[in-house]
């Protein structure tokens, strides 16, 4: 008997296509899905996902700003990536980059003028990777030691620290009758991408974009290539082996939300440094909420993540444009549609069954 | 300042903000019994209310009159919600694919959704048009009294109360209670004895639904309007309500109440009486379930089964 | 009547890859006990499935007292008087007795459960058929003798005439097991049929009217009780000679109950030299709900394999977690050669030379979402030549995976694939050769040869007396009494918490130790 779909199409296509069938598969249905629902709202399929296309494609101007969009939502798909990994769910995403952004334009602040950009940038970056593992480091250690569930307080830390930060900006910060604080020294500012490319002048794309292509890598690497990573993704997959094998779980489980509480907080970067280069309220704008739906595209890989955040980025730039024509919510509602789909059709057990009838087809053969 | 008359003040207070609470638990408790964990709770309060709201308005556009139109605001919250139960049941019993994720993205639909057609339907993005509401009933006596005005003459509240006591009695007392629990803690068992697993898991996921949607009716309807995001995290914290309640009608229930008391003190105080800044006030609810949460591990067990998807027989 | 109570005719199933029951036929008259036997693998679940309506065949059919079973599922199998117990309870531990009893067939007083109906069912049941149980208590406080009982009481309270027990006599002790053979002969007085399913073959015949044998599923064999012998059946089960260990021990008795070809006598081993102590344990004792260790001493030396044995249940498990630091230990110490370990943890005592083959290889010993290789460093990943400082060499890791499935014959070799894709017994392989290569100066086996086919016992067995051989100490956990018998030098009763004796091998007989197992005294016997 033969076991289906396993080898399709020939060599490196092969190896690949079975792992990107279900996400691609979910992009599709999810895109079909909005098309049924523009037109049943009485506007034109065609028009509104060309408007789309084009606002992505068409300039470099617009792909730039995709770029800068997407730059974020590596930074919190990588986040909740590396939780998903040690089998911890990190939704306090968003409050971790939020308090990050706080901390580290506070920190900038706070430094002034005298530093060199060279120790002022990673500085006020590690400041705000440092605040988004502290705001993690709580519901970490409710689960690791008292085996609290991390979703609902990571939920809850979200309110909380939003509330936190608010607090915090009203009275100390707060440029008068604004929402936002004062702007970040010179120094402590991530150059904009658009002075060694000019076809990107106008969108605030910026050097955070290979920050994160850069912690990404680091992350595969940590985590495919390190004994500690290894371990990591062993407590993930089962606590009680990895307990069995002498693996300190609970260790492994604070260090790995910490990390994710970190990445978090460099997300902050691409808005804070890179961007506007103040502390606003509002200006996480759902991005660790998104994140968790990159990871998931991305299978919670690094090397997936880039292409889904990329994805998710262009959703987000076109709905801003198309905003004429349907709401821009429009691309939230694609965006979940895709998280659900990615769940329906890339389920692990399928590709364990797949897997099997794989090797009972082998063993025959051998034996 | 009268001691007597605050206290009914926070009672009844209490009541009342305690009632999206024990709607959305009391719908957890029926998901979650049956083995299906719902982290949806909050996405499906946001659509009872939206549908609450749009029903509502529209029926009042139509010249019926306020009390109706409310009614049928309920029954659209209902409707709405075992709708997207139903589709939280398609994807975790039908599918079998992560229950937490299928909850989160749930949420995030009805987050975009409501706001989507928020714009569409009232063209603001921010709120809708204001409906007139449930009146409550002027019953000689009972009216005159604040907690028992919340109590006796406010129909949904009425509903809530007669919600968890039904509850409670369809747990511990009939056969539908007895499969259900069955089903969440061994569900190969049930099956091998032929109760109707996926019926009941199917069941009680969309009653989850509905049921949470009448909470969010409820605050559409107190509130007189629909604002983005008015659910502001009660799905979260009524699933808490649910574990520090041992996954029971009344646990639930009475956790709900002493969620709701601590949300009444934080609202007296913002009255600036304390000196305690808002922020930190915000932070009262949010802050309480997460120090229940962490105080009741290892005495509340879950439903042996929950999460776990029903392997498919060959 | 002639109709048989229960006539499977001409049964085949397939799976991918897979001939589980091919052609296979088995009447049994009413009134009867008829026994099933087989190794694992030989197709008696499938078949005891199809026959219960759970799987539909791909041919034949299925007649329960005459009629047919048709398409109609368990619910119809149930109807026509078919009642399954399984080897693995179905029962919710939450639940009560006559609650679990009457799940599903539910008595009602309109919408409301009937709770007092159902208690008096219950009673009822239980007292004609000889079964004590009291109806009101929680199913998970039960020990597995009365759990048993409550599950044959809810196949019969449904009306069954017949019974399907599955490994009936697995989980319990000896007396246990004549306790449930008594009931069984009161089911045949009532004119109740029953049909068991088993692989400790003197149970059965000590019990059955006739035997049916099974394997690669087809009928091989089928007589009267009265005309079977242990070594017909035994050759009827295998079909082949198998490779005995070279150094195994014959006890002197009947092997009985397992389905190997009878052991040959080999010499006994002398020792005279007397290696140092590996493993002390002192009075332990620890303190979980169930399965608390009350106060264990025992030791274990180098070139020595110490068996214990007991009925499941009864402390190995929390004897295997407290030595290796998973639960707590209240009271007593743990000696690895001569330093306490009793407050170091996991990582600490592997370091020391702990290796640990678990019980439950699905949740402690493999992770089967995760690659072959991968698995074959589980527990060892920080060994310092599969890398560089902090890191894993890819390289390193392959060739050590590659070593491991060659040298313990794990098939399919594929080691990128996720270990779910092997069978029980080649996991097996995987578990026992990665913690065999860390060389460790004490083994701990938990039913290491438990869901593994004939050949891969023997070749298990072969690699433990190959471990004491150079000089291991060596701590095998079964509830396997032949395996105890077969492998061990000295062999120690677990029985509630506590040593209920401990003897050399040649002093080991199965009624000594099955008084131990039970908690008799020795006075007693």
């Amino acid at each position: 008997m033969k076991a289906r779909g396993t080898r399709v199409l020939p060599g490196i296509l092969g190896r690949w296509a079975r792992p990107l069938a279900g996400p691609l598969a979910a992009i599709g249905l999810a895109l079909a899905a909005g098309a049924i629902l523009v037109a049943v709202l009485g506007q034109d399929p065609v028009t509104v996902y060309t408007t789309l296309f084009d606002a992505i494609f068409g300039s470099a101007y617009g792909f730039g700003q995709v770029l800068f969009k997407a730059t974020t939502l590596i930074g919190t798909g990588l986040a909740v990536a590396v939780a998903f990994r040690a089998g911890l769910f990190n939704i306090g995403a968003e409050g971790q980059m939020y308090l990050a952004g706080l901390a580290s334009a506070a920190f900038a602040l706070a430094l002034g003028d005298g530093c060199p950009a060279l120790v002022a940038v990673p500085l006020v970056l590690l400041a705000g990777a440092l605040a988004g593992a502290l705001v993690a480091l709580l519901p970490a250690l409710l689960r690791a030691f008292l085996g609290v569930h991390e979703v609902i307080n990571t939920i809850m830390l979200n309110f909380v620290a939003f509330a936190l930060g608010s607090w915090i900006l009203v009275e100390k910060l707060a440029l008068f009758e604004s929402v936002h604080t004062a702007e970040i020294p010179a120094a402590a500012r991530l150059p904009r991408l658009e002075t060694m490319l000019p076809a990107f002048r106008g969108a605030p794309l910026n050097l955070a974009l290979l920050l994160q292509l850069l912690l990404c890598a680091l992350c595969a690497l940590a985590l495919w290539r390190t004994r500690w990573g290894y371990e990591v993704r062993a407590v993930g997959l089962s606590e009680s082996a990895a307990r069995s094998a002498g693996i300190p779980v609970r260790r492994r489980l604070v260090e790995a939300m910490a990390l994710s509480g970190a990445l978090a907080g460099t997300a902050a970067a691409n808005f804070v440094q890179g961007y506007k280069y103040y502390f606003e309220e509002g200006f996480t704008a759902e991005a660790g909420f998104k994140g968790i739906a990159v990871a998931l595209l991305g299978s919670t890989h690094p090397a997936g993540i880039v292409p889904a955040a990329l994805f998710f980025g262009a959703l987000d730039r076109g709905g801003f444009v198309i905003n004429g024509l349907v709401p821009k919510e429009f691309v939230d509602i694609l965006q979940a549609l895709v998280i659900l789909l990615v769940i329906v059709l890339a389920r692990p057990g399928d590709v364990a069954a797949q897997v099997r009838r794989l090797a009972l087809r082998r063993r025959e053969e051998v034996s | 300042m009268e001691a007597l008359p605050l206290a009914g003040l926070l009672v009844a207070a209490t009541l009342r903000i305690a009632v999206p609470y024990v709607f959305a638990a009391l719908g957890g408790f029926y998901s979650e019994r049956s083995g299906v964990i719902n982290i949806a709770l909050e996405g499906m309060l946001l659509t009872g209310a939206f549908a609450c709201v749009v029903a509502a308005h529209a029926a009042e556009s139509a010249g019926l009159g306020g009390a109706v139109a409310g009614w049928l605001g309920v029954g659209a919250a209902c409707v709405a919600g075992g709708g997207l139960g139903a589709l939280h049941a398609l994807i975790c019993v039908r599918f079998g694919a992560n229950q937490i994720v299928s909850g989160l993205g749930l949420n995030l639909l009805a987050m975009g959704a409501t706001k989507f057609l928020l714009t569409l339907v009232f063209g603001s993005s921010a709120n809708s048009e204001r409906i007139a509401g449930i009146p409550s009933w002027d019953l000689p006596g009972l009216a005159s009294w604040s907690v028992t005005r919340v109590l006796f003459c406010t129909p949904l509240v009425l509903l809530a109360v007669l919600a968890v006591v039904v509850s409670q009695l369809l747990f511990r007392r009939t056969v539908f209670g007895l499969r259900l629990h069955a089903t969440g803690e061994h569900p190969e068992a049930a099956l091998s004895l032929g109760v109707p697993v996926v019926r009941l898991r199917w069941t009680g996921v969309v009653l989850s639904g509905a049921l949470a949607a009448l909470g969010g009716a409820w605050l559409a309807l107190e509130q007189h309007q629909f604002t983005a995001g008015m659910s502001s995290g009660r799905g979260f914290i009524a699933l808490a309500a649910l574990i520090f309640g041992k996954w029971t009608p009344r646990g639930a229930a009475l956790a709900c109440l002493l969620f709701a008391a601590a949300e009444a003190v934080q609202i007296q105080l913002q009255g600036g009486a304390l000196g305690i800044p808002t922020q930190f006030l915000q932070m009262l609810p949010y802050v309480v379930t997460m120090v229940a949460l962490a105080g009741v591990i290892g005495r509340s067990r879950p439903p042996a089964a929950l999460g776990r998807p029903l392997e498919p027989l060959r | 009547m002639n109709t048989p109570a229960l006539e499977l005719r001409d049964i085949s199933k397939s799976f991918p890859g897979t001939v589980a029951n091919d052609h296979v036929s088995l009447a049994v008259p009413r009134g009867r006990i008829h026994a099933l036997v087989g190794e694992n693998g030989a197709g008696k679940t499938t078949l005891m499935r199809v026959a219960y309506g759970e799987l539909r065949p791909d041919a034949g059919e299925v007649r329960i007292q005459g009629e047919l079973l048709g398409r109609g599922g368990t619910a119809r199998a149930i109807a026509l008087g078919l009642g399954m117990v399984h080897q693995h309870f179905m029962l919710v531990p939450t639940l009560r007795v006559f609650e679990n009893v009457v799940l599903g067939h539910e008595p009602r007083r309109g919408a409301w459960f009937d709770a007092a109906a159902a208690r008096r069912l219950v009673r009822e049941t239980a007292a004609r058929f000889g079964l004590a149980i009291d109806p009101d208590a929680r199913v998970g406080d039960l020990g597995v003798g009365e759990q048993q009982r409550v599950e044959i009481l809810k196949v019969l309270v449904r009306g069954a005439r017949v019974l399907i027990l599955d490994e009936p006599t697995a989980v319990l002790a000896p007396s246990e097991a004549e306790d449930l053979f008594a009931i069984l002969r009161q089911l045949v007085r009532e004119q109740h049929t029953v049909l068991l399913i088993s692989h400790r073959l003197h149970e059965v015949l000590a019990v059955s009217d006739a035997v049916t044998v099974l394997r690669d599923g087809k009928v091989v064999d089928e007589m009267p009780a009265a005309q079977a012998d242990l070594g017909r059946l035994a050759r009827a089960i295998v079909g082949r000679e198998v490779r005995a260990p070279s150094r195994a021990r014959g006890s002197g008795h009947e092997p009985g109950g397992r389905a190997v070809a009878p052991l040959q006598e080999t010499e006994v081993r002398v020792t005279d030299r007397r290696e140092p102590v590996v493993l002390r344990c002192d009075s332990l004792r620890t303190a979980g709900k169930r399965e608390a260790l009350q106060s264990v001493s025992l030791e274990v030396r180098g070139g020595e394999i110490l068996g214990v044995a007991g009925v499941e249940g009864n402390g190995q498990q929390a004897l295997a977690h407290a030595l290796l630091g998973l639960e707590p230990v209240v009271g007593g110490s743990i000696e690895l050669h001569g330093e306490d370990v009793t407050r170091l943890g996991t990582a600490a005592r592997r370091a020391r030379g702990l290796a640990y083959v678990p019980g439950d290889r699905l949740r402690e010993g493999l992770i089967p979402a995760l690659r072959i290789d991968e698995n074959a460093i589980l527990g060892r990943q920080r060994e310092p030549d599969l890398g560089n400082r902090a890191w894993l060499s890819p390289r390193r890791v392959a060739a050590r995976a590659e070593t491991l499935l060659r040298r313990f014959e794990v098939r399919p070799a594929m080691p990128s694939f996720p270990a779910a894709v092997l069978s029980g017994g080649n996991q097996q392989r995987l578990v026992v050769g990665r913690e065999m290569g860390r060389e460790p100066s004490l083994l701990l086996l938990v039913q290491p040869t438990r869901g593994v086919d004939i050949g891969g016992i023997a070749f298990l067995h072969e690699r433990i007396l190959e471990a004491r051989d150079a000089g291991r100490a060596v701590l095998l956990v079964s509830a396997d009494l032949n395996e105890i018998l077969a492998l061990a030098d000295r062999v120690l009763v677990l029985y509630s918490g506590r040593v209920a004796g401990t003897c050399s091998a040649a002093e080991a007989t199965p009624a000594r130790l099955g008084l131990w197992m039970t908690g008799g005294k020795e006075s007693e016997a």
